[in-house]
């Protein structure tokens, strides 16, 4: 599946603004992004499993919370945040 | 090659670093590192004078540490960050590395991290892999030590001041605001309440066993039974082991109180202090008295203040957080502040006369003095 990566996380990608991971939910997909781009994950979901507040992880067109939400190949997923904070 | 020191100054946007030449008249600021990104605290290593560490996050990623060894030039982030433990009982996660202090002499790659909220954290390999010392996160009283969950300062709580004794590494301070002064003498592995003389001001029995808020705690590493502290509610010096604290504050001048963030002590003098008050009346502006800044320095151990202002502006609402005022090892010893707006402050003769030797950078979180084997290219 392709991940879409915001620009604040793509120093964990070789800035590259679409890369490619795998898992059957988005909390597997986030570890095997993890896997491949080390110190990732940590930087959006924290310690007790939970995504970090403003980031965002949109499956196709829908926002999604829990990260044990299925995905599927074809799936497109993006990660964003809400830069706020002046 | 230059001799002169160098300053790691951490901000709400990024890193710099400012060198000076051996006469510490000329100093040379780097470009931003980590731009954007909020800094807490950058730290040399003065065990080894080459490893630095970097704590610091964004408005939205969550917290880490990077570590350079050849002075920001390259940086490597930390293959396990500080965290607490998965699965924790009280469900914490830590928002930020506020904090970061170098072990014990002998225990060289060790490190201390202090968090928000209240978590202490420590390294073995020089800050690549950290675990929560479980002595301290998985205390039986750290709830009611830390307020858990209530949130009791504005930026939220945090854990800050680890002191090393130096006679024992297992013989360890820290400070929480909120939360008091603590102590272990086993590594970490117990601690107690140290706040006895303290105030809290803003609970109804104002001397209580912890709630406190000191804002910096400092041991004098020539005298390590000797600490001060800049606390929310005064400063205080303690002599071990009696363990309660003495009001020194109560001698600085009646129209400056003894309110602020930072104090520093003389690295070969452990009567000589410097603080940088600020207005805690009515709202608490938390900027100079009365719009007049200056630095008190004692030279007695607080039995009295003198004020140093010269070259300072006459009329100016400064803010100096309690990681951004440092002192070099120099004779005699520079001092040197940076302000929530953007400016840092010298004096190479002990606050004698100030000099402004950087302005227009972000709000300046911390300024700490190293003295790198390698000086900046």
């Amino acid at each position: 599946m392709n991940v879409r990566i915001p620009s604040p996380l793509r120093s964990y990608t070789d800035q590259r603004a679409v890369v490619e991971a795998e898992g059957s939910t988005v909390g597997a997909l986030l570890v095997d992004l993890d896997d491949h781009h080390p110190g990732l994950r940590f930087r959006m979901v924290d310690e007790q499993g939970r995504l970090r507040p403003h980031m965002k992880v949109f499956v196709n067109a829908d926002m999604v919370r829990d990260l044990e939400t299925p995905v599927s190949r074809g799936d497109e997923i993006t990660i964003m945040q809400a830069l706020s904070g002046g | 090659m230059s001799s002169g020191p160098v300053l790691l100054i951490g901000t709400r946007k990024g890193a710099w670093l400012l060198t000076g030449d051996a006469q510490r008249g000329a100093w040379t600021e780097t470009e931003p590192m980590f731009l954007g990104h909020i800094v807490h605290h950058a730290v040399l290593d003065p065990r080894d004078q080459r490893t630095m560490l970097l704590a610091t996050r964004t408005g939205h990623l969550g917290p880490t540490v990077f570590r350079s060894v050849d002075l920001g030039q390259s940086w490597t982030e930390a293959a396990r960050p500080p965290a607490f433990a998965a699965g924790d009982p009280l469900e914490r996660s830590l928002r930020a590395v506020f904090w970061l202090s170098p072990g014990h002499a002998d225990e060289p790659g060790v490190w201390y991290a202090g968090g928000s909220p209240q978590g202490l954290f420590r390294t073995e390999d020089g800050g690549d892999t950290w675990v929560p010392v479980a002595g301290w996160n998985d205390h039986a009283r750290w709830a009611d030590w830390a307020e858990w969950p209530e949130e009791g300062t504005p930026d939220g709580s945090m854990l800050h001041s680890v002191c090393i004794d130096p006679r024992d590494s297992g013989h360890l301070y820290l400070g929480l605001s909120g939360g008091g002064v603590f102590e272990s003498v086993d590594g970490g592995a117990d601690w107690a309440p140290l706040n006895a003389g303290s105030l809290a001001l803003f609970f109804p029995d104002p001397e209580p066993e912890y709630g406190h808020d000191p804002h910096c705690v400092r041991l004098h590493p020539l005298q390590p039974d000797r600490l001060y502290q800049q606390n929310h509610c005064g400063i205080y010096r303690m002599d071990r082991p009696d363990a309660r604290w003495i009001r020194i504050g109560d001698n600085m001048p009646e129209e400056i109180g003894d309110i602020g963030f930072p104090i520093e002590l003389h690295p070969r003098d452990p009567d000589t202090a410097w603080v940088f008050p600020m207005d805690g009346t009515d709202v608490w502006p938390r900027t100079s008295p009365d719009g007049r800044p200056a630095v008190y320095v004692t030279r007695d151990a607080g039995e009295s203040w003198s004020r140093q202002d010269a070259g300072l502006p006459e009329r100016a609402w400064l803010t100096v957080k309690r990681q951004a005022m440092t002192l070099d090892d120099r004779d005699p010893v520079g001092v040197y502040f940076g302000t929530t707006s953007g400016e840092l402050w010298a004096s190479t003769d002990e606050g004698e006369r100030w000099t402004m030797i950087a302005s227009h950078l972000p709000e300046i979180y911390s300024v700490e003095f190293a003295d790198p084997v390698d000086r900046p290219s």
